[in-house]
């Protein structure tokens, strides 16, 4: 049994912030991937077992959404926005730097398990283009130079941080734990918006 | 000239913005504390006095949308808020929730209080970890402010990578704890949404803009923007331009004026081809620098004001290779639900495929526009529809590109060109 009599504790807290059980799946498979990974058949299974859902019902949730993996990935996950915008201003080229650079390809795992490749759809930052994200955290306006020294400093085991996020960049499953709604504490940290988001603001306050 | 007001946007430059003590500092609270005084019927009129209307892509009138909600039939009400932002180029619900999360929170129990509704859903992306922390503190500080908890209870709902889960019906299965479809309408979400309950669906811009209605008044949101189209809103640059960024401004700014007001476009380059509200709507050129950006001036001129996301793309871009990535992008998306988008999309990448490489006829051409005409508007929901939009506008300005690539035998463009670190020897 991969899970604590805490982890359990804090399983239940999950269904019950929902007035109906069910709703509380995608958190708790955010969760199981905290302590796993990533979605694994026992999860499924205790999953399935908490909310009185067949195992082919929670199977059915997390094969549907792309965040939910099979398989393990790596300590930081990276992905490389390849969607038109991001592609077309340097994010094609940076996906297959990395590939060349860590010698895996899309979906693939460092040796080490330090570092895995992925290439993601948009993910909201086109004003900081070309963007990849690292556990789902932002490092904006990279250039493939600039990503390939990003996981060198994973794979040396003190990576860079991220350009609006914590000070740090918490490995995956502690990601996952924030996305299962679990207070890491790491909220203040970190810029309130880069200069692109204040642009206009800048602008009107100069009296343009 | 029309000018930039920031109302949303108007304290992101405070290092601590996102806080509930700069939150309040800035009247923070008060707004909700006078909704909270009037009777639900006024604040739902006094939203509809405004013309707000909705930020998420379809404009629909706020207060309208509030007004559908059955009262008196002894049901539990739901608000959800949509922050599942991922349509192509949308980026503006993001760096709101990193700058100002309680105006959000602010704006819900607003809403709550004005549909008779105890319990609010925010829907967020599972792909903005740093969001999702700050948006969970502000609602941990709402609570211990009692804010939240004294007849709203509000929970912060982690998405997990689908893009049709920004569709309100699939967004609702998804909260639901289901894979992400869309369900037919009718019933529409204002009668049987989460749990068959009575729900609105909201974008995250439309509650945010809520609290600075009510502290101001109708009037003074009715006194910017448009004829039809009431108050500010967020325009997101991004592409080809020397300054991409967030201009918060009246409905009815053009793009001209965006983008002299921000730096213009890339030096030493031209505009081609951008999109006014993500990459669902119908792709513009130059011949639209004028147009309008309020929702009839942009519907006038072909397209739709969408989300408002400006992806602007200059000579260097192939737009057959813009186009068959977001194509691309659909095909992924598709739930797989409704035969035509499943099928379509799919089609649609393979023929774009070999239009790209050189290997398309110009029949291929004609099956696209054929494929769109039955992918168009016969799907549960408009990821279909939105679908064709790109290829559709963008045969109708760059027929000859198409073609180009067909006599050419490939692509007569190079991808380094439209890179920005061209030149920088990477």
């Amino acid at each position: 049994m991969a899970y604590s009599t805490e982890d359990l504790v804090i399983m239940d807290s999950i269904i019950k912030r929902y007035p109906r059980s069910r709703s509380s799946i995608m958190p708790l498979l955010h969760f199981v991937q905290s302590r796993i990974g990533y979605v694994d058949g026992e999860g499924i299974e205790l999953i399935a077992k908490l909310l009185t859902l067949e195992t082919a019902e929670v199977s059915a949730v997390a094969s549907f959404y792309t965040q939910y993996k099979r398989k393990s990935v790596g300590e930081y996950h990276v992905g490389v926005c390849t969607n038109t915008l991001c592609a077309v201003m340097g994010g094609d080229a940076i996906f297959a730097g990395l590939k060349a650079h860590l010698g895996v390809e899309n979906d693939g795992v460092t040796a080490d398990g330090k570092v895995s490749l992925e290439h993601i759809e948009c993910n909201a930052a086109c004003d900081y283009a070309p963007v990849v994200m690292a556990n789902w955290e932002f490092y904006d306006n990279q250039t493939v130079q600039s990503a390939k020294d990003l996981v060198d400093s994973m794979r040396q085991g003190n990576p860079q941080p991220p350009t609006r996020g914590p000070n740090s960049l918490v490995t995956w499953k502690e990601a996952s734990a924030v996305l299962a709604g679990i207070n890491d504490g790491k909220a203040h940290e970190g810029i309130q918006a880069g200069e692109p988001s204040l642009l206009g603001l800048k602008i009107s306050k100069e009296g343009k | 000239m029309t000018q930039l007001v920031p109302v949303l946007s108007a304290h992101w430059d405070e290092k601590d913005s996102f806080t509930i003590e700069a939150y309040t500092r800035h009247g923070g609270y008060k707004a909700s504390q006078k909704a909270l005084t009037m009777d639900p019927d006024a604040v739902i009129q006094l939203v509809k006095d405004s013309g707000l209307r909705g930020r998420g892509g379809a404009g629909f009138p706020t207060g309208m949308k509030w007004g559908f909600i059955p009262q008196g039939d002894n049901k539990d009400h739901y608000l959800v808020v949509n922050a599942d932002e991922s349509e192509p180029g949308t980026c503006k619900d993001t760096p709101l929730l990193m700058a100002n999360p309680h105006v959000l929170i602010e704006g819900c129990i607003i809403a709550c209080h004005a549909i008779r509704a105890k319990h609010a859903f925010i829907y967020i992306r599972g792909e903005v970890t740093h969001v999702v922390r700050r948006m969970n503190q502000a609602i941990e500080d709402a609570y211990k402010a009692g804010h939240l908890g004294n007849g709203v209870e509000l929970v912060l709902h982690v998405g997990a990578g689908a893009y049709i889960c920004g569709e309100e019906t699939a967004l609702l299965d998804s909260l639901e704890g289901f894979r992400g479809q869309p369900r037919l309408r009718p019933p529409f979400p204002a009668i049987a949404g989460l749990y068959a309950r009575p729900t609105v669906v909201n974008n995250v811009e439309s509650i945010a803009s809520v609290p600075a209605i009510i502290a101001n008044g109708a009037e003074w949101y009715q006194s910017m923007g448009t004829e039809k189209s009431k108050g500010t809103t967020l325009y997101s640059l991004s592409g080809h331009v020397n300054n991409p960024g967030q201009f918060e401004a009246p409905l009815g700014i053009t793009l001209r004026e965006i983008l002299e007001l921000s730096g213009g476009i890339r030096t030493g380059h031209t505009l081609k081809f951008w999109t006014p509200g993500g990459s669902s709507t119908p792709i513009f050129t130059q011949d639209h620098l004028d147009t309008p950006l309020d929702y009839e001036g942009v519907s006038a001129a072909g397209s739709m004001l969408g989300t408002k996301a400006l992806q602007i793309f200059d000579e260097t871009t192939c737009v057959v290779r813009a186009v068959l990535r977001w194509t691309e992008f659909y095909k992924h998306e598709s739930c797989g639900k409704c035969t035509p988008c499943r099928e379509g999309t799919w089609w649609l990448v393979q023929i774009l495929r070999d239009l790209e490489a050189g290997k398309g006829t110009e029949a291929d051409l004609a099956k696209l526009l054929d494929l769109c005409d039955n992918i168009l508007g016969r799907s549960f929901c408009a990821l279909g529809d939105g679908a064709t939009s790109p290829i559709t506008s963008s045969i109708q300005y760059f027929r000859d590109e198409y073609i180009a690539h067909i006599t050419h035998g490939g692509c007569p463009f190079d991808p380094v060109a439209s890179t920005l670190f061209v030149g920088a020897g990477a």
